[in-house]
């Protein structure tokens, strides 16, 4: 083996190694653990509800707001009361937390969610012992707009 | 103010009254005797799990503005309250399921108040110009928008007569679970769906009930033995802007006009 060849070679491992090394430093990005929720099991096979989940609630959020289904098990309400992550406060995390458990897997697989904008993330019992808290009260309750009512009913 | 159409002949009404109550025992009508001639209404039975939302039933509210006193809030607290709408402190912009609006009778120098919200309409004009298909209307004549679709362009508000929709210009955190709400969508009453769901009555009639006034009456138009289809029987009512050929879910009584 000439002087030649072993250079080569050893030129080439350590290419090899340049361009293996992110891939080995993205093995090592750890499996996400999302909390247990409560309960024996969840309403369907665990395997099932990872795969599946997402057409779940999107089948019955259309049947439940649409066509006024209710009491179905595959409700967001259900998700959040049963996987509800404590913090350190006590208190269940919010979608913010990286602890929270929609969060765990989907921050992993990088799949944004948007359901949180408008729906709550933690179960409501939580949240508030009672009704809410009024420091803003609706404003305006005896309306200044233009109304088509008086207008219509002026005189009538 | 005068009782103005509520003095009517007694005798029939409570007539028609109890026998409603005694058909309602076997019927759809939920009724619980407190004493003689007195009981309350419940909108109607649950629907048992997994029942659709029937067209059989057109649900409906009748106003009696004679009962509706200038002052009184408790319908549009008990609403803020139980689908957690508060505002910001911006009036133009704040979102608001439902207002008092005060009428005033130019003529005799008379001004009423009465509650204005979303009226359920059974043609409902925010259903025809919505592009997305997101305000829409359940078969039992609950007009809702479903935010999943929504994509904040407003038209339904500008098709709206009533100026029934809002706008939710920021962002909401702690939402009511039975109410998401959130920026950059349209809302407006949904006539507490969930509660009626569960065979409950809106929070603004269980408020306006609980002042003892009594002016909010919610069931099911469609029920001949409901109370709230024996009081449009009996009583003149009705629909605001009836002009427009909306056959609107809400009519109002008792207006001084």
């Amino acid at each position: 083996m000439t002087l030649r060849t072993i250079v080569s070679s050893v030129f080439a491992l350590l290419i090899v190694a340049a361009l293996a090394s992110p891939l080995l430093a993205a093995g090592s990005v750890p499996v996400p653990e999302p909390a247990k929720g409560k309960g024996e099991q969840c309403v369907a096979d665990s395997q099932f509800m990872r795969k599946n989940h997402p057409s779940l609630l999107n089948h019955q959020r259309d049947d439940t707001l649409r066509q006024g289904i209710r009491g179905n098990e595959f409700s967001l309400k259900g998700c959040i009361a049963c996987h509800a992550v404590q913090g350190a406060d006590a208190k269940p995390v919010t979608y913010e937390d990286p602890k929270h458990f929609c969060r765990t897997c989907h921050t992993y697989v990088a799949v944004k969610l948007d359901c949180f904008e408008c729906h709550a993330s933690t179960p409501e019992k939580d949240r508030r012992a009672g009704d809410l808290p009024k420091e803003h009260p609706p404003t305006n309750a005896i309306s200044t707009w233009r109304n088509p009512v008086s207008q219509n009913c002026q005189g009538g | 103010m005068s009782c103005g159409n509520n003095c009517g002949d007694n005798k029939s009404s409570r007539r028609s009254f109890l026998a409603s109550m005694a058909t309602g025992a076997a019927g759809a009508t939920a009724g619980l005797t407190l004493a003689p001639g007195i009981t309350l209404f419940s909108p109607a039975q649950a629907r048992s799990k997994g029942e659709a939302a029937s067209s059989k039933v057109r649900w409906g509210m009748l106003v009696d503005a004679s009962k509706c006193d200038d002052g009184c809030t408790a319908c549009v607290d008990a609403c803020a309250t139980e689908n957690g709408w508060q505002g910001h402190g911006n009036p133009a912009t704040d979102a608001q399921w439902i207002r008092k609006v005060k009428v005033t009778d130019p003529a005799k120098g008379t001004s009423q108040t009465l509650p204005m919200m979303c009226q359920h309409c059974e043609e409902p004009p925010c259903v025809d110009v919505c592009p997305t298909g997101a305000s829409m209307k359940r078969a039992d004549g609950i007009v809702l928008v479903d935010k999943h679709s929504c994509i904040g362009c407003r038209y339904c508000m500008m098709a709206c007569p009533y100026q029934a929709r809002s706008f939710v210009h920021e962002s909401v955190t702690d939402q009511r679970t039975h109410a998401p709400r959130g920026k950059g969508t349209v809302e407006s009453c949904t006539f507490c769906v969930h509660r009626v769901d569960e065979g409950r009555q809106p929070a603004c009639v269980e408020a306006c009930g609980g002042t003892k006034r009594g002016a909010l009456v919610f069931g099911d138009l469609n029920d001949p033995d409901s109370e709230i289809s024996g009081k449009v029987a009996q009583y003149p009512s009705q629909a605001i802007r009836s002009d427009l050929g909306l056959k609107p879910g809400v009519r109002y009584m008792g207006l001084d006009t």
